[in-house]
């Protein structure tokens, strides 16, 4: 899977710091993700890495240095961000389904409200996306009444929607019971192989180890390694992230 | 007891004019605040700081004021200023601004019930402030204004009796009125709470159907 990347990369993140008060979460982090790249970022909690995730989109807006996105420095707010934004899908841990909409509705809003669709073209790719993702029968109802698992996947097919250049994806099954973590990695493992662009922060490293082209270790805010899976995981470099792998590999 | 519903039937049209006013009062200031006061409400979980100072300092202002001092404020001062106003008017914005502030809050506590989570993917998704607001966090809001927002609107239609005290003939005119014609007090007072009663029903009926009616929204 090396070297599938062409062309300028898509994010460039240039000696990014983050404080939270007297907290130096992003620590001089520098990085740059290609077109169709997949890159895992791993690391113990507390190391940076949901903050680099939600930093690429602005949701967490950095302290210093640079991110652009194809080729645009973020903008700081107001339309041109909102437009970033959709430009960008995002999944999140506690998936973040709008609680009063259908399934349906909560996969069409965004083309509808955010990029002026036609209801019914945004309808129609809407339920094509629910199929893609495995549901499409559960169109009508609300996402309280859909599993974890479903409900994810519905958040996935809400981002894929807006057809974004990009997808981040903030410990996406860390919520989830253990038997319905693989149905949400199958559906992110299709559509890295379809060629989308990601970014995943994750602790499955099944995943990691399959799916990326690239995976970032990070501890303390700071970006520690940064290298192909088979490398990061039979042959770690630094001691933290040796240290890491030995807490989570023995098991 | 002829007593007290004589007390009534001779003075029918003064009851009907007072409380006419009363609800006419009421009717303009709930429209006003609930604009003025969703607009402030806005104003306060804005992300523009500017907005959100102004919003906080006009809540701390008007709601730490008596309302009998905006009253006498709209009524006294404003005319002053060569604004041409009457009473009734001046009443009615009276009220209006002070309510705001209490709306204002109710909106801002619903908004807090809403989780995070919603605002955030809807902004994910490249919504603007507004359609945030509009489309995801005040509708799930809603159910938790409905009871806070009644009792706002419930002190607001009492506190239309201080526009009695401002030249206002509205129903905390009556007692005044009744004591020139020489007529019981008791059974004036107890006319007028019953007449209150009446006015309050619609508003206990409206909030026990908008309850039920966003019972099934989440």
């Amino acid at each position: 899977m090396d070297d599938v990347t062409t062309g300028e990369p898509l994010i460039v993140l240039d000696a990014v710091n983050k404080w939270f008060g007297p907290l130096h979460v992003l620590d001089d982090v520098s990085l740059s993700v290609g077109r169709g790249e997949v890159v895992v970022v791993i690391g113990p909690s507390g190391s940076g890495k949901s903050t680099l995730c939600r930093a690429i989109n602005r949701l967490e807006p950095i302290s210093s240095g640079t991110i652009t996105f194809d080729g645009q420095p973020l903008p700081a707010e107001g339309k041109p961000l909102a437009k970033l934004r959709s430009e960008v899908g995002m999944v999140f841990q506690s998936f973040n389904l709008f609680a009063h909409k259908t399934i349906l509705e909560n996969v069409t809003l965004g083309p509808i409200k955010v990029r002026k669709e036609k209801p019914a073209a945004a309808r129609e790719r809407g339920l094509a996306l629910l199929d893609r993702v495995g549901i499409a029968n559960q169109a009508d109802k609300f996402p309280a009444q859909l599993s974890g698992g479903q409900q994810q996947r519905v958040a996935i097919a809400r981002a894929l929607a807006m057809q974004p250049k990009a997808m981040l994806f903030d410990e996406p099954t860390s919520a989830l019971d253990p038997e319905m973590v693989g149905e949400v990695l199958d559906v992110m493992t299709s559509l890295a192989s379809d060629g989308m662009t990601m970014v995943v922060v994750t602790h499955e490293m099944g995943f990691a180890r399959h799916a990326a082209n690239r995976v970032i270790f990070m501890a303390d805010g700071r970006l520690v390694e940064d290298a192909s899976p088979a490398e990061f995981f039979d042959n770690p470099r630094s001691e933290r992230a040796k240290d890491f792998l030995s807490k989570i590999l023995t098991h | 007891m002829g007593e007290f519903f004589r007390v009534l039937t001779d003075n029918g049209q003064l009851f009907v004019d007072g409380f006419t006013n009363t609800v006419k009062l009421f009717l303009i200031a709930a429209v006003g605040s609930l604009v003025l006061g969703t607009l402030l409400g806005a104003m306060r979980v804005s992300p523009v700081p500017a907005l959100r100072a102004f919003g906080a300092t006009y809540v701390n202002l008007v709601r730490n004021t008596p309302l009998t001092l905006v009253f006498a404020f709209l009524v006294f001062a404003v005319p002053k200023l060569d604004v041409n106003i009457d009473y009734d008017d001046s009443a009615a914005v009276a009220l209006t601004v002070y309510t705001s502030a209490f709306v204002c809050e109710v909106i801002r506590s619903g908004v807090n019930t809403v989780a995070a989570g919603q605002a955030e993917a809807a902004r994910a998704l490249g919504m603007t402030f507004g359609q945030v607001l509009t489309l995801i966090v005040l509708p799930q809001a809603l159910r938790a204004m409905v009871p806070p927002m009644m009792s706002v609107f419930i002190a607001m239609l009492k506190n239309t009796t201080i526009a009695a005290g401002f030249s206002v003939l509205e129903a905390g005119a009556i007692p005044a009125y009744m004591a020139e014609r020489g007529e019981p007090q008791f059974a004036v007072l107890l006319w007028i709470t019953i007449g209150f009663l009446i006015l309050i029903l619609p508003l206990v009926a409206l909030q026990r159907i908008l309850e039920r009616k966003w019972r099934v929204a989440r």
